[in-house]
């Protein structure tokens, strides 16, 4: 007689805790090709504020560790996300209904995007930041620092690379986020979430959220305690009231709303757009 | 005592016999100064345009703060006097012109200096304790100042010991100050700091403040002798020094500003900064004083230029 | 006399020819406006200076295809090294006008002709030469090997320093390309319509700057036009307004916004040079500064003498004619304005900060808030909250370090902030935690065209100045 598998709960993830929704709702994941998965958390507005205040709390101390740190802790997630390629590609192919070769690929694709962020939290100070000549005897340096809290609505498609591809520039450029996960696709985003949990990075730094986008994109967008918004997985035609909200704390837009091309490479938008340049200038005397 | 004595690390004076080490504590204690900051300020306060009658009254002010100076090795009997009698009529085409402060000379010369200024209100000063180096066993800097002040002098410019000021040896610039105060008698005393040796201006407060411990009368910035000489920067901080040392003791403490301040418009920028730094109070030849010697015929140059509304040439002017 | 009052010193203004009337500035000539006219006064004595225009939505329109023809046409093609020759005779042109655009801003704004004509106007020229520089280098900006331009900016600006903010909005979106569609304040239209005049010396095609005058409804046409770019330069409110104007569509926003600054002065301060900072850092432009250092937090050991000593200070500033050479503190820009700082100043006695102003004749004609300093304020007060855009301080107190930077950015802003410390290492804490985009170390208000400026929340977004500031008319800056 064949063995029984054991399936998943699966659950938000806020703070460093895996919570079931404070609404005790959920909703089917199903495959790309029809068929039941799972039954997902489906968070509310008040989860959503949970996890600011998780991400909130978070935000110094991230922001505070030395980049090479930071660094260490991304390419740790790269280790392990590739020692659970094959769960992964097989949840990928699942949601996405791509072929096992496809999904491997994203999957690939996905540990290598977290190596290349890895690598650039002790450079994004040094490209994106300068001396300035100014007039006068005064010392004047310009400096990247992270904007905060990062709110993010993933791509609704690439359930994993499309995920990977806007969370990993927001943590580089030492932000902590709220992902809001792709509606129809959530399982590789609470996958990841199990991946991050056991690769080193505080909890409250990433806070991943599946539910529905509709519900919960204008309550993300509208926070005051947001500082940055990645727009990417928003339903096009949500996209003017999103940025409408946003302009209730002058929120900035990291992404409008639209699919990329994950596969290509991402260059530094993502993190310039999370950072503000600060400028200190200090007399030169003796 | 006011609050903004406690402010300035006034609250708590040393004696006059403190020690280096009691001494480096309190100099140290002192705010520091920026010296970008206090650049900015003296630009900005340069920018004071003075016109009319204002600028009348400021020339005048400046001849009468001037303390008319040689100080040159070749110096004569003949020039000392001959300088004398300008300063007591600076010009003779206009008796409405004051007569300078007083007369700077070398101890030797003032014997020569006080037979002309008899009678007047100018005085004379004589450069002390082994002007300019200050480089004399102290004995000798007290038998220079006792020579200078049975000479006739009525004010004696001392120089502090510099090398001993920056190598943290306090008390014995402290002790050559107190000795010379008391070796006047009833003559002022300047001390000069030479702040262009002192290198930054947290050591030309700490300079002021441990001078005007030792009973200084008047705090003066230079000999003349080592470039730079007076700046503004350096007399702002020495400025905001004798001010805070009114706040905290009430007694009045005088600035001279010595070597480099050679036109009329200079000079007038170093009013601004008194009337705006120590404020009104100093702004009197009794408080504020300017060494020099080429000033004196710029300002005359520039008075009669107020009379008449023509630009004279230098010719008219006598060079003594 | 037996003191030493500085007799009047009156900047001549015949250097300036003041027309009585302004049209609007589209494709490189002036026109009639069809919005109708307003006019604009000296804020010192309320006299009508000239009679300007008001741009309607068909002006702004009829601007912006100018602007649009004169980018895709001439502009956007025209190679870099052209392009940079024109900025630096604009600069130049600038600089050998400079007394006469410094009276007319005087003229028309309130500030000090010391200001005008030694802050101002320098910085206006550095900014275009700065600029000029770049138009040829833009590929080594960091952005990319090949930057392209967004096309067409809505640029709108402030009264409170408004030709150096046209120069702000102008020189960098020039440089990199693009063409713009200028909207000055209402009531400081002057100095941007002479810079129209110096355009066309400068033989700048026509529609590559447009300049079109007019209040709030003017600045919300541009906004809606079919421009790719908008930038803005004012209060927070407005700003918030545009963004939500610009939602869904495919604009590029930069918004340089309000602030509330803290300026925090640690017990070990250069004491001197703090009191210098405080002044200047609240009453430089009668306090008409978005990064005015508006909130002093002292150190609470030092914090009664360190006042005492600032009052005493503040007994020597003169206030009065902005065309004195010698004034320190000039006429608040509207009655508007003044209207709004007496209101905040009464809530700060109403709420029960005690207030204090220096002995001090305020002229009878025009505009005038006398320098003035709360003691006693607490951080829920409006005069500790809200920015007051005069020259007005509230003071408070921190007891340590940790207290003084979380009071500092207790506010939703985050423009700039000020310490003044002489332990460097303190500084670089302080600088580190400090939730602004400028932060003044032992000085304050400095500017330079090459260093950065823009803030953190909701001071706005985007940067102005140097490298930064082009990536804000730039498309696809990866």
């Amino acid at each position: 007689m064949a063995r029984l598998d054991v399936s998943k709960t699966y659950k938000l993830y806020v703070g460093g805790a895996f919570p079931r929704s404070e609404s005790g709702r959920t909703y089917i994941a199903s495959a790309a090709k029809g068929g039941f998965l799972a039954n997902v958390a489906q968070a509310s507005r008040k989860d959503l504020r949970d996890a600011v205040v998780a991400a909130r709390k978070a935000a110094d101390g991230w922001a505070a560790r030395d980049a090479y740190n930071r660094g260490q802790i991304l390419y740790r997630v790269a280790e392990v996300l590739q020692g659970r390629r094959e769960q992964l590609a097989a949840e990928v192919a699942a949601g996405e209904g791509l072929t096992a070769r496809k999904a491997a690929a994203e999957v690939d694709a996905a540990v290598d995007r977290w190596v290349w962020y890895a690598g650039w939290t002790d450079k994004l100070t040094q490209v994106l930041g300068n001396a300035n000549p100014v007039q006068g005897p005064y010392f004047n340096l310009s400096t990247p620092e992270p904007t905060g809290v990062v709110g993010i609505l993933a791509p609704q498609a690439s359930s994993l690379l499309g995920l990977v591809s806007v969370v990993a520039p927001a943590l580089a450029a030492g932000n902590t986020v709220v992902v809001i996960a792709s509606q129809d696709r959530p399982i590789p985003a609470v996958s990841l979430a199990e991946v991050l949990h056991t690769s080193d990075v505080p909890a409250g730094v990433v806070n991943i959220l599946t539910g529905t986008t509709a519900e919960l994109a204008p309550v993300l967008a509208s926070h005051m305690d947001v500082n940055a918004l990645d727009l990417t997985g928003a339903a096009p035609d949500s996209a003017a009231d999103l940025e409408a909200a946003a302009a209730g704390s002058t929120t900035r837009i990291v992404a409008r709303v639209g699919e990329e091309d994950w596969q290509a490479s991402p260059g530094i938008g993502r993190m310039r757009r999370s950072v503000e340049i600060k400028t200190v200038w200090h007399p030169i005397g003796v | 005592m006011t609050s903004a004595t406690t402010l300035m690390g006034l609250h708590s004076l040393p004696g006059p016999d403190a020690d280096d080490a009691v001494l480096a504590r309190f100099l140290h204690g002192l705010p520091g100064v920026d010296e970008v900051g206090a650049e900015a300020r003296v630009a900005q306060l340069a920018t004071r345009s003075i016109k009319n009658e204002s600028k009348d009254w400021a020339l005048d002010m400046l001849v009468r703060m001037i303390d008319l100076t040689t100080l040159e090795g070749n110096d004569t009997p003949g020039k000392v006097t001959s300088l004398a009698r300008k300063g007591i009529r600076p010009d003779p085409e206009d008796p409405s012109c004051p007569s300078v402060a007083a007369i700077c000379v070398y101890p030797d010369l003032v014997a020569d200096v006080a037979a002309v200024v008899a009678g007047t209100d100018v005085k004379v000063a004589a450069v002390a304790t082994a002007f300019p180096a200050g480089r004399a066993r102290m004995d000798v800097k007290i038998a220079d100042t006792t020579q200078a002040v049975a000479d006739g002098a009525h004010e004696v410019d001392m120089v502090i010991d510099r090398g001993a000021f920056l190598s943290g040896r306090y008390g014995k610039v402290l002790e050559e100050i107190v000795a010379a105060k008391q070796a006047c008698g009833d003559a002022h005393l300047k001390v000069i700091l030479e702040t262009g040796e002192l290198a930054t201006l947290d050591n030309v407060r700490r300079a002021s403040v441990l001078a005007m411990i030792g009973g200084a009368d008047f705090i003066k910035t230079s000999t003349g002798k080592i470039a730079p000489a007076a700046t503004r920067p350096v007399t702002l901080v020495m400025l905001q020094a004798v001010a805070d040392w009114r706040a905290a003791t009430g007694r009045m403490v005088g600035v001279k500003a010595a070597g480099g301040i050679r036109s009329s418009k200079d000079g007038i920028r170093y009013l601004v900064l008194v009337n705006e730094t120590a404020g009104e109070d100093w702004l009197d030849p009794d408080w504020f004083r300017i060494g020099a010697s080429s000033l004196l015929n710029d300002v005359l140059l520039q008075r009669r230029r107020r009379r008449s509304g023509v630009y004279e040439g230098p010719d008219h002017l006598t060079i003594d | 006399m037996s003191r030493f009052t500085y007799a009047p010193a009156p900047q001549a203004t015949d250097v300036v020819d003041i027309r009585s009337s302004y049209g609007l500035f589209i494709d490189g000539e002036f026109v009639e406006a069809t919005g109708g006219h307003r006019k604009t006064v000296n804020p010192a004595t309320e006299q009508v200076l000239a009679e300007v225009s008001d741009a309607s939505p068909a002006d702004v329109v009829k601007a912006v295809k100018a602007a649009r023809r004169a980018q895709t046409r001439i502009w956007g093609p025209m190679p870099g090294a052209e392009r940079a020759k024109y900025l630096y005779r604009i600069a130049r042109l600038i600089a050998e006008r400079s007394r006469e655009l410094a009276v007319l801003e005087t003229l028309d704004n309130g500030k000090p002709i010391r200001e005008s004509r030694d802050a101002d106007l320098p910085l206006v020229s550095a900014h275009f030469f700065h600029y000029a520089g770049w138009a040829d280098k833009l590929g080594y900006a960091g952005l990319g090997p090949d930057p392209r331009p967004l096309g067409v900016a809505g640029q709108i600006i402030p009264w409170n320093f408004p030709l150096l903010m046209a120069a702000w909005k102008i020189a960098p979106a020039l440089a990199t390309g693009n063409t713009v569609v200028l909207k000055p304040a209402e009531t400081t239209p002057l100095t941007a319509l002479h810079l129209a005049e110096i355009l066309q010396q400068a033989e700048l095609p026509p529609g590559v700057v447009n300049i079109v005058t007019g209040a709030g409804a003017t600045g919300e046409a541009l906004v809606g036009a079919d421009v790719d770019k908008v930038a803005f330069t004012g209060s927070t409110e407005v700003g918030k307004a545009i963004q939500r104007q610009v939602a869904g569509t495919r604009k590029s926003l930069t918004l340089e916004l309000g602030g509330k600054a803290a300026n925090i002065v640690f017990d070990d301060a250069p004491l001197d040079q703090a009191v210098e900072g405080i002044v200047n850092g609240i009453f430089f432009n009668q306090g008409h500064v978005c990064c005015a250092g508006s909130r002093l937090l002292v150190q609470e050991n030092i914090a009664e003498p360190l006042v005492e000593r600032l009052q005493q200070r503040l007994t020597t500033l003169r206030l009065g004619d902005p065309m004195d050479k010698n004034t320190d503190i000039g006429a608040i820009n509207s009655a508007e304005q003044l209207q709004r700082i007496t209101d905040l100043v009464a809530a700060g006695e109403e709420e029960g900060a005690q207030r204090w102003s220096p002995p001090c004749d305020l002229p009878e004609k025009g505009y005038w808030f006398p320098p003035t300093v709360f003691h006693g304020a607490s951080q829920a007060m409006r005069i500790a909250r809200e920015e007051i855009f005069g020259p007005v301080l509230t003071t408070l107190t921190f007891r340590t370090p940790e207290e003084a930077i979380a009071k500092a950015n207790n506010t939703p802003y985050g423009l700039s902030a000020g310490v003044w410390t002489e332990k460097a290492s303190r500084m670089l804490w302080a600088a580190s935690r400090l939730r602004a985009g400028v932060v003044w170390s032992n000085t304050f208000n400095r500017f330079d065209p090459t260093s950065p400026f823009g803030g953190y929340k909701e001071s706005g977004f985007g940067r102005e100045g140097g490298r930064h500031g082009l990536e804000a008319y730039l498309e696809g800056a990866r």
